[in-house]
C-alpha cells in the first residue's frame, strides 16, 4: 500500500471537496477499498473517511411509500430488519447470501453499490488491464475466464459487477441519490454501473468528488413481497462470489403475473436487467412455458467471452428456477443458506 | 504525522498513537499493542482468523484502518475470559475439540461470540454453520465447531426455546 494522506470528513459538502481532489477515495468501511491497496491495484494519494457523516447510515420509510437507504447503512443491519426484509425479501436474501457475517457487519451500502470488479486480472498488478491501466491491454483475454461476462462485454473488458445486492435492487427500480460540487442529483441504479465499451476504466457515471448518499426503493418496489426470490450459484456452498445469479419478483393477481421482474448477476459488468422477459411475463400464467420463454429471452444476446460458454445455459437455468421460486411465494423465513438453489434438499446441505 | 486515537480495548481506554494511516487494526493489535490472539490468515478477508468485535460486532480486523475506529470499543481473544473463568464460548470449543492446531481459533471463538450476540440462527445447526462460513478451519475442525457454537448459545441464552428455527424452514421452495 502506498502511503495517503487521511481525511475525516465531517459533513458532506466537506466529504465532496476533499474528495473531488486528485488521486482522492472515499472510504467507507474499506473491505473492498483496503484489499485492492493492499495488493496496489488501486493507489489513492489521499482517503476521504465518510464513516462519521452524519444522517446517512438510517433507513428511512416515506409517506409515499418509498425507501430510503443512507449510504452508510451496513449490510448486515439492512437484511436484518424484520421490515425491510418483509417487503423486499429478494434483497435481503441477496445481502445475506454474499460475503460473510463479518463482512456484513463492516460493509456500507454505498461501498457495495460501489465495489469494483473482481477480475483477477484487475487484482494482478504483473497483468495487462484496460481497467487498472486504459490502453494496456487484457489479459483475461485467454486466460482463466470462468467468471467472466457472458453479457455486455466488449474487446477492451470482459469483467463482471460482483455485487448481489445490486441485482434486486436494479429489478426493483432503484434509484441512487449523488452528491457532487454542482448540487445533488438521483439517478437510476441502472444507469450508475457503465458497460466497458472501448473505456473500461469508467466504470460508473459518477465524477471526481460525487459521494453516493442514499439509495431509493420507489413505492411500487414494495408490491413484490409475495413473490420474491435472489437465487445465487456458487463454486462453494457459502462464502463466495456469483458464478450466475437471479433476482425474479412478481405481482400476481387472480393466478396470473401482473408484472415481472428480473435481473441477473455475475454475467456483465453491471446488474443486468432483462427487461424483455419481463414483457414477455406479463399478462401470462406462471408456469414453466412461461419461464422457460423469459430464461430465452434474458439471454438471448449473451455470448462467452472465453471458456464460460456455459454460464448462459447455467443462467436460463436459473432464471426459470427464481422464477419458479417466486411464483410458489416468498418463504416465511430466509432460507437457512440463502440464495442457494439447494437450499430445501437435505442431501445438498452444508457439510 | 502521527495522530492519537482513543480506542477501548478489552475494557481499558487508552490513547494509541497512529504514525502511519495505513495500519489496520489488526496490525496495531498484533504488532502495537502486543495482543497476538488475533491472527493474520490472508490479510485479505477471505479466512476470518483476524475476527474481532468492534462496538460489539464482529469484523475482520485486517480490512479495517485503525485510524478509522478512533473511539471504538474493541473485543478480542485477550479480553474473553474472567481470570481463569474460561468464556463459554471457549469452554464450549475444549469440550467439543472445536480445534487442531488452534490457528484458527482465535477468530472462531470471536465469530462465534458474536453470531451469538447477533441472535439470527437460533438452534438450527444449518444456520450456524452458514454464520460462520467467514472462518475457515484448514484442519476441518467443523464439526466440532458447530457443536461447540450450538452448546454455548444454548448455555448462554436463557430461554433456548424462543430462538428454535421455525417450521417453515424446512418447506421453502419446495413447490418448484
Ligand atoms: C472475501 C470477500 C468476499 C466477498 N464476497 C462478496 C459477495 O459474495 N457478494 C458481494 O456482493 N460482495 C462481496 N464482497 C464485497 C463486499 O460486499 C464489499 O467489499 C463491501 O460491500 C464494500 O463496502 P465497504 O463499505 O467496505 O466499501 P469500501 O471498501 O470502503 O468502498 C468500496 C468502493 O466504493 C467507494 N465508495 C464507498 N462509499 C462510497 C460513497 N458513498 N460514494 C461513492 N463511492 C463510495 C470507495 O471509494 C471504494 O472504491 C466480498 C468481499 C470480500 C473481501
Ligand atoms: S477483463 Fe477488464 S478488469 Fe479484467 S483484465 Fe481485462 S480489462 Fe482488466
Ligand atoms: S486475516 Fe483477516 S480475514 Fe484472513
Ligand atoms: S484448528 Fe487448525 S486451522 Fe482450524
Amino acid at each position: 500500500m502506498i502511503p495517503f494522506e487521511y481525511v475525516r470528513a465531517t459533513d458532506v459538502a466537506g466529504a465532496v471537496a476533499a474528495g473531488a481532489a486528485p488521486g482522492a477515495a472515499y472510504l467507507a468501511s474499506g473491505t473492498n477499498l483496503l484489499d485492492l491497496m493492499k495488493g496496489g491495484a488501486v493507489r489513492p494519494t489521499r482517503l476521504v473517511d465518510i464513516t462519521r457523516l452524519p444522517g446517512l447510515a438510517a433507513v428511512e420509510r416515506r409517506e409515499d411509500g418509498s425507501l430510503r437507504i443512507g449510504a452508510l447503512v451496513r449490510n448486515s443491519d439492512l437484511a436484518h430488519d424484520p421490515a425491510f426484509a418483509r417487503a423486499y425479501p429478494a434483497v435481503a436474501e441477496a445481502l445475506l447470501s454474499g460475503a460473510s457475517a463479518q463482512l456484513r457487519n463492516a460493509a456500507t451500502a454505498a461501498g457495495n453499490v460501489m465495489q469494483r470488479t473482481r477480475c483477477p486480472y484487475f487484482t494482478d498488478t504483473g497483468s495487462a488491464c484496460n481497467k487498472r491501466r486504459p490502453g494496456s491491454g487484457c489479459d483475461a483475454r485467454g486466460g482463466e475466464t470462468r467468471l467472466h461476462a457472458i453479457l455486455g462485454w466488449s474487446e477492451a473488458c470482459i469483467a463482471t459487477h460482483p455485487s448481489d445486492f445490486c441485482v434486486p435492487l436494479v429489478a426493483l427500480d432503484a434509484e441512487v441519490e449523488i452528491a457532487g460540487p454542482a448540487g445533488t442529483r438521483t439517478v437510476p441504479l441502472d444507469s450508475v454501473h457503465r458497460l466497458p465499451g472501448d473505456a473500461p476504466e469508467r466504470e460508473t457515471v459518477l465524477e471526481p468528488g460525487e459521494l453516493m448518499t442514499a439509495l431509493v426503493l420507489p413505492p411500487e418496489a414494495a408490491a413484490f413481497a409475495g413473490h420474491s426470490r435472489y437465487l445465487k450459484v456458487r463454486d462453494r456452498t457459502s462464502y463466495a462470489f456469483a458464478v450466475v445469479s437471479a433476482a425474479a419478483a412478481l405481482r400476481c393477481e387472480n393466478g396470473r403475473i401482473a408484472e415481472a421482474r428480473l435481473a441477473l448477476g455475475g454475467v456483465a459488468l453491471k446488474p443486468w436487467r432483462a427487461r424483455e422477459a419481463e414483457r414477455l411475463l406479463a399478462h401470462r400464467a406462471p408456469d414453466e412455458a412461461a419461464f422457460r420463454a423469459a430464461a430465452e429471452a434474458a439471454l438471448a444476446g449473451a455470448k462467452p467471452s472465453g471458456d464460460n460458454a456455459f454460464k448462459i445455459e447455467l443462467a436460463r437455468r436459473l432464471v426459470v428456477r427464481a422464477l419458479s421460486h417466486a411464483a410458489s411465494g416468498t418463504p416465511e423465513r430466509l432460507p437457512a443458506l440463502p440464495g442457494s438453489v439447494f437450499a430445501p434438499a437435505p442431501e445438498a446441505a452444508h457439510v | 504525522m502521527s495522530v492519537d486515537i482513543v480506542l477501548t480495548v478489552n475494557g481499558t481506554r487508552r490513547t494509541i498513537p497512529i504514525p502511519d494511516p495505513r495500519i489496520t487494526l489488526l496490525d496495531l493489535l498484533r504488532e502495537g499493542l502486543h495482543l497476538t490472539g488475533a491472527k493474520k490468515g490472508c490479510d485479505r478477508g477471505q479466512c476470518g482468523a483476524c475476527t474481532v468485535l468492534v462496538d460489539g460486532r464482529r469484523i475482520n480486523a485486517c480490512l479495517a484502518l485503525a485510524i478509522s475506529l478512533d473511539g471504538a470499543e474493541v473485543l478480542t481473544i485477550e479480553g474473553l475470559a474472567e481470570g481463569d473463568r474460561l468464556h463459554p464460548v471457549q469452554a464450549a470449543f475444549i469440550a467439543h475439540d472445536g480445534f487442531q492446531c488452534g490457528f484458527c481459533t482465535p477468530g472462531q471463538i470471536m465469530s462465534a461470540v458474536g453470531l451469538i450476540r447477533e441472535a439470527q440462527a437460533g438452534q438450527d445447526p444449518e444456520r450456524i454453520r452458514e454464520a460462520m462460513s467467514g472462518n475457515l478451519c484448514r484442519c476441518g475442525a467443523y464439526a466440532g465447531i458447530t457443536e461447540a457454537v450450538l452448546e454455548a448459545q444454548a448455555a448462554m441464552s436463557p430461554q433456548p426455546a424462543d430462538m428454535s428455527p421455525q417450521p417453515a424452514d424446512q418447506s421453502q421452495g419446495e413447490a418448484a
